[in-house]
């Protein structure tokens, strides 16, 4: 059977509260069958107020959505048989384990012994088994979440929802959390949206990321392709550590093209560059750049090394290089030949082709 | 590791056991003392006026003083003829002391209440002893029966007896209509005065419906106050408040002008054609009346803390109900209205108990078939001056209520009562 590709769409979606600002502007967005697609973006950047137009809790001002080829805005939630984990879990107080995962099945009017087998499948799922007579306020939060998400997934949505559902958890627990939801959908293939302002979360959990910023997809991709080949430069900063250099195109070819900084020059990708005079954002990640770098690369400057942090596995550099005070270098810490005492100034190089030259910020 | 645990010194040598005790008694004594105003409060102002209301409810020593030796003397008295020789005596000795503390027409009183008929005799008997005709040396049985033909009749002699106990149990039964007959059994009153019985119906069944009646119209009410955005709700908040910041003898008040046969509710039912101008129906002085302003006046007892509730429930949980595949009315069914027990609960106890003890409102515009046992009370207590009577009704009206307390903690637990 092929996927469909279209499982989940969003065709041309507006949504304003106040009828004045737009939070979602035109929204397009394809969801395959099976897919595990993150909504990434800041407070207020719209992804919740979308999830909540696919749960039917909001309707799109304009446009429509399609679930498996059928328009849903008129349906109301409860016959969209969408499965959804909120940000607070929102397990009912009064019922117990057994309770709470039955009630889907229930109000579905599903057999009694049906019922049974269903809850003990979903809450071994979640290795929860055993749990069923227990109130939620008698389970840690880990447990509450992974009740949460067994009672999304035990009526066999179509689609799951999840709206930030481990920001309440500890670090160490989101992080393990983080790889049980993961192997749940690897395991049953349903299609998960999934809500968060975690880029680790997003990137370690989906097959691709929808970064989302003023009512808008910045951009689509993969993770890996969301942190290498950043598209704009909202999506740069927001996704893991960047070193920017606004400039001034100065020389364009191909493949590479000539920024002129306030004080130096540096070879840089064009890829939202056009021409030459083209204000840019020069982007690039802390891990690109070299002290003292062997290979030949074609940019190569010296900074001055402004604070040295200690990571443990690596030791972070701020440098003042091209007039930028923020310049971050990570050095592991098995180099430890190099002399990195503050003050002191070191050769720092890169290719070309890891300095996005992106849209001026 | 060794089991032998050594005595642990404070710095002075004292044992560190005895030194945190010492330091928590003083701590105790302080906390004790900071309650202590309020205890002293609670005991003077509630437990010892309640014990007082009691004792007065069963008091009837009055009686059991002015005649002690009568009463002395009956003890060995079978009760089925007329009474001994030194009974009659007794008696006499004991009624001469109360004419000289002139006490004489209190006991006349007293006896009546128990049997018609004694005010006349004991009249007569007073006037026999003023005039000092009772010849102690001779047969003060013969002299007294002589006095009037009812001192001959064992009935009387009967009734005396009966108010010898220094407790009565008379005034619960009369509250509920019911009396001691001469056998000491417990009797129903003739029909046409049964009054007690039906009040106390009336009451319960009007705050039974005054309590559904505000749980009705309170539960959308505080649903809409716990959804609606700050601003509004706050705005809401106070036009439920205002209500409760206005003199209830006000409130009642415009309740009155609102109902009465000319007021505004009829003349609006009028303009409407409703009804004709002739035949404006009466909407005060009886039942409904009182239920009208019962049920406004009662109203945030039942919003406040069902709000208070509802406050605290997410709205995710119906959301979740809902995206679960529960329709919104199983969402609401299910999910959102078990959650509001405790608020309901609380509600529910607070106006049944305030409207079973309401007394202003009803008095005002109830008229004869609106009005409730606490106006009986009111009744007694400035009108025929039966103190006891009123406590004794006063003294049911809390154990109707204890027992309410007790029923809903059976069937709800009150663990689950919340009022904010």
């Amino acid at each position: 059977m092929s996927k469909n590709t279209e499982f989940v769409k969003f065709d041309k979606v507006d949504k304003s509260y106040d009828g004045k600002v737009l939070v979602v502007k035109d929204l397009n967005l394809n969801i395959s069958e099976g897919e595990f697609i993150t909504m990434l973006g800041p407070s207020g950047s719209g992804k919740t107020t979308c999830l909540m137009m696919l749960a039917g809790f909001e309707t799109p001002t304009n446009g429509e959505i399609y679930l498996d080829s059928n328009p849903i805005s008129n349906i109301p939630p409860h016959k969209r048989g969408i499965g959804m984990v909120f940000q607070n879990y929102a397990l009912f107080p009064h019922m117990t384990v057994y309770e709470n995962l039955a009630f889907p099945l229930r109000v579905r009017k599903v057999q009694k012994d049906e019922i049974d087998k269903k809850v003990d499948k979903a809450l071994s799922m979640v290795s929860l088994s055993g749990f069923e007579s227990r109130m939620p306020a008698q389970l840690s939060g880990g447990q509450q979440q992974r009740v949460a998400v067994a009672r999304a997934l035990v009526f066999d949505p179509a689609v799951v929802l999840m709206d930030e559902p481990l920001g309440a958890l500890d670090k160490n627990l989101r992080e393990s959390m983080q790889y049980e939801i993961k192997h749940i959908h690897e395991n049953i293939g349903v299609t998960v949206v999934y809500v968060t302002h975690d880029q680790g979360e997003a990137l370690t959990m989906s097959n691709r990321i929808a970064v989302f910023n003023d009512g808008k997809v910045q951009q689509l991709s993969s993770p890996d392709k969301l942190y290498e080949e950043p598209v704009n430069s909202f999506v740069a900063e927001f996704i893991g550590e960047n070193n920017t250099f606004g400039g001034e195109v100065t020389d364009i070819s191909k493949n590479v093209c000539k920024v002129k900084l306030q004080n130096g020059e540096i070879l840089a990708n064009p890829i939202s560059v056009n021409s030459k005079g083209d204000k840019t954002t020069v982007s690039i990640r802390p891990e690109r750049a070299l002290i003292n770098p062997k290979d030949k690369m074609d940019n190569n400057q010296t900074g001055k090394i402004e604070e040295v942090i200690y990571h443990g596995d690596h030791t972070r550099l701020r440098l003042d290089l091209l007039g930028n005070k923020e310049f971050i270098l990570k050095v592991p810490n098995s180099s430890n030949e190099l002399d990195l005492k503050l003050g002191n100034e070191i050769k720092v190089g890169w290719n070309s082709q890891d300095a996005r030259a992106l849209d001026p910020k | 590791m060794s089991n032998e645990t050594k005595q642990i010194l404070t710095t002075d040598g004292i044992p560190l056991e005895i030194s945190l005790k010492k330091a928590e008694r003083k701590n105790k004594i302080k906390a004790f003392l900071l309650v202590a105003p309020l205890l002293l409060f609670l005991i003077i102002t509630y437990i010892f006026p309640i014990g007082e209301m009691f004792t007065r409810s069963i008091d009837d020593k009055m009686i059991t003083n002015m005649l002690p030796k009568t009463f002395k003397s009956m003890e060995t008295w079978d009760g089925k003829e007329l009474p001994s020789e030194e009974v009659f005596a007794s008696f006499l000795s004991d009624f001469k002391i109360l004419v000289d503390k002139k006490e004489h027409g209190k006991l006349a009183q007293r006896l009546n209440k128990e049997k018609n008929g004694f005010n006349t005799i004991t009249k007569k008997l007073f006037r026999q002893v003023k005039r000092d005709k009772i010849d102690e040396t001779q047969s003060i049985k013969e002299q007294i029966m002589k006095v009037h033909k009812r001192w001959r009749n064992v009935e009387y002699w009967q009734a005396i007896k009966r108010t010898a106990p220094p407790y009565t149990s008379a005034k619960y039964l009369k509250a509920m209509d019911m009396y001691l007959n001469e056998d000491n059994k417990i009797t129903q009153v003739s029909e046409d005065r049964r009054i007690h019985r039906i009040l106390w119906l009336r009451t319960v069944e009007v705050a039974f419906f005054v309590t559904v009646f505000c749980f009705l119209m309170g539960y959308p009410i505080a649903h809409l106050l716990a959804t609606l955005p700050m601003k509004y709700s706050n705005l809401l908040m106070i036009c439920v408040l205002l209500p409760f910041w206005t003199s209830l003898l006000v409130r009642t008040a415009s309740w009155m002008i609102l109902l009465q046969q000319q007021g505004v509710v009829n003349d609006f039912f009028v303009i409407i054609g409703l009804v004709s101008d002739d035949n404006r129906p009466e909407m005060m002085y009886n039942k409904v009346g009182t239920y009208v302003a019962m049920t406004q006046i009662l109203l945030p007892f039942m919003v406040l803390p069902l709000y208070s509730v509802m406050k605290t429930i997410s709205p995710s949980l119906m959301r979740a109900g809902k995206s679960l595949g529960g329709t919104p009315f199983i969402a609401f069914w299910k999910v959102y209205f078990p959650l509001t027990i405790p608020g309901i609960g609380a509600g529910c106890l607070l106006v049944f108990i305030l409207a079973i003890g309401y007394y202003i409102t009803p008095a005002l515009v109830g008229g004869a078939s609106g009005t409730l046992i606490s106006n009986q009370i009111a009744y007694h207590m400035k009108t025929t001056l039966d103190w006891s009577f009123a406590s004794a009704m006063g003294l049911m009206l809390l154990g109707g209520v204890l027992v309410i307390y007790w029923l809903y903690n059976k069937l709800v637990g009150v663990d689950n009562i919340k009022l904010g």
